[in-house]
């Protein structure tokens, strides 16, 4: 279990626990957060679940391989040092805690 | 109390107009029908990881269940509609429920053709693949060593192949056409995923036609080609495309064209009813459509969500599609219809290559095997309107980003 907590612009925040495994798109749309769609299922094809992981915790969310860093380029609110696709983030206990930053696009 | 958005068909574009309705705030009750036991789900990893056996069947759920109540939205399964009264603004159900709609959604889809009974095609071990129910049914046969054959080299049956060998099935795969994915790409596409397919054991073979399926008990042992030669099979998938669902539509006198016609707003020929996904049928750059996507489906849906919230869109999506078989990631951008000229742009590695389709100078679309950089920057390329050359494009020194950028 991992407590995710997705901030948005206006400050509003959306706390859900997450079952280890899943990714945290699948979290973030099982949980109704804007902007969050997921189109592609996880597969790194659309790139629609942009987050800015906070800085403090993006080392842990893992390593960007080389499809999802080609994919970041493709995102609606330009990527940043801490842009990640949330498909690629999997819940685990080390992310307990973890933030993350909804961009919202217009 | 006004009457509801009624959304008939529980899909991925229904999903994504509700999705879209309620973020935009939008207070109109909506009743969404299924024909099927569940909420919207994903169909694209139905052939794929779902047939692996790698992937519950909750997690192809585009929304949990209980959102839908979270929503105050209400979901009917298990539910067909028969009739729509576009007099009385009501659809029937075949339950012989008569229910009221504000504005109407056809998100009905499209179904898996099927070979004729009388050539086998409702033998015990004949499959389509188009929903949970179908994957449900054929998994059990997907055991090591048994005979799996393919009827159609399209992205179902390449993707299913892809899945049996994965699983230790004997694989054969019969196309009609002198190559496959004939329908949907270029020589150099099809060339490529033969190989890949030939590589990892399939018997893949081209321009043999199918005589019947042969079967013992009701049940199908094998296939007869045109040739004569029998093909021994303990399964048959038949992957010979689908077409779309417009029966409601032609009965209550909607134009149809190879789908339910819809204009700009994704609005039918009657001003209360909106159609999306793989039942509609639309005009984009001066030729008649019909796209069976996830883009296209979450794309209308959305558009029509905004439509009716007041917003003053058109749909220009650009079309994009995917498809995994082994360890290949294709992923296409545009549509490649009309194209009179197609160049190769090597990949990075053996495995990787794209092949950019062009009508005279105009870039129309990309198919990129493991090759995503062709796929991000050439849909920029794409959205942007430009149209860079073929030796631009065929040279591997040459920075896509770069030329997305300038």
């Amino acid at each position: 279990m991992a407590n995710i907590t997705w901030k948005m612009e206006d400050g509003s925040e959306i706390i859900a626990e997450v079952k280890d495994g899943l990714n945290l798109m699948e979290a973030a749309t099982a949980n109704n957060v804007p902007h969050i769609e997921g189109e592609c299922g996880g597969c790194l094809s659309c790139a629609t679940c942009h987050v800015f992981v906070d800085p403090e915790w993006f080392a842990k969310t893992g390593e960007i391989d080389d499809i999802e860093d080609t994919m970041l380029e493709m995102t609606d609110v330009e990527r940043e040092d801490n842009s990640r696709l949330s498909c690629q983030i999997v819940a685990s206990s080390a992310l307990d805690g973890l933030i993350l930053h909804v961009p919202e696009p217009e | 109390m006004a009457a509801p958005i009624v959304v008939v068909g529980a899909g991925q574009a229904a999903a994504s107009f509700i999705t879209r309705h309620v973020t935009l705030g939008s207070e109109q009750p909506i009743l969404l029908i299924g024909e099927e036991a569940h909420p919207p789900y994903q169909r694209p990893p139905l052939s794929k990881k779902y047939l692996l056996g790698e992937l519950e069947r909750e997690r192809l759920f585009i929304r949990p269940l209980e959102w839908y109540a979270d929503q105050t939205i209400e979901l009917r399964s298990d539910t067909h509609v028969d009739a729509i009264d576009r007099d009385r603004r009501q659809v029937i159900t075949a339950g012989g429920d008569s229910i009221e709609y504000d504005k109407l959604l056809l998100c009905i889809g499209a179904s898996a053709r099927s070979l004729p009974a009388d050539i086998g095609g409702s033998l015990d071990g004949v499959f389509t693949l188009r929903s949970i129910a179908d994957i449900d049914k054929m998994s059990p046969g997907f055991q090591t060593g048994r005979k799996l054959l393919i009827i159609g080299g399209g992205y179902i049956g390449l993707e299913a192949a892809a899945v049996g060998r994965q699983l230790g099935l004997e694989v054969t795969l019969l196309e009609a056409a002198d190559r496959i994915l004939q329908r949907v790409a270029a020589a150099e596409t099809s060339n490529y995923f033969r190989d890949l397919h030939t590589g990892h054991g399939v018997d893949l073979r081209e321009s043999v036609r199918l005589t019947r399926l042969l079967g013992e008990d009701g049940i199908v042992r094998a296939a007869e080609l045109e040739s004569g030669e029998i093909i021994d099979a303990d399964l048959v998938l038949v992957g010979i495309g689908c077409s779309p669902n417009t029966e409601l539509a032609k009965a209550a006198d909607l134009d149809c064209d190879n789908g339910i016609r819809v204009n700009e707003i994704c609005q039918t020929s009657d001003p209360r009813i909106y159609a999306a996904g793989d039942c509609t049928s639309f005009v984009r750059n001066g030729l008649q459509v019909r796209l069976e996507s996830v883009q296209n489906a979450a794309d209308q849906g959305d558009l029509i969500a905004r439509v009716l919230a007041g917003e003053a869109v058109t749909y220009t999506a650009l079309p994009w599609f995917w498809s995994d078989q082994y360890d290949c990631k294709l992923q296409i951008v545009g549509l490649n219809q009309g194209h009179n000229q197609t160049v190769i742009r090597p990949g990075a590695t053996d495995s990787s290559l794209s092949v950019w389709y062009y009508r005279d100078q105009e870039l129309l679309a990309i198919d990129a095997m493991n090759e995503p950089k062709s796929y991000a920057f050439g849909r920029k390329i794409i959205e942007a309107g430009k149209n860079p050359t073929a030796a631009q494009v065929a040279d591997p020194a040459t920075d896509l980003k770069a030329l997305a950028m300038s």
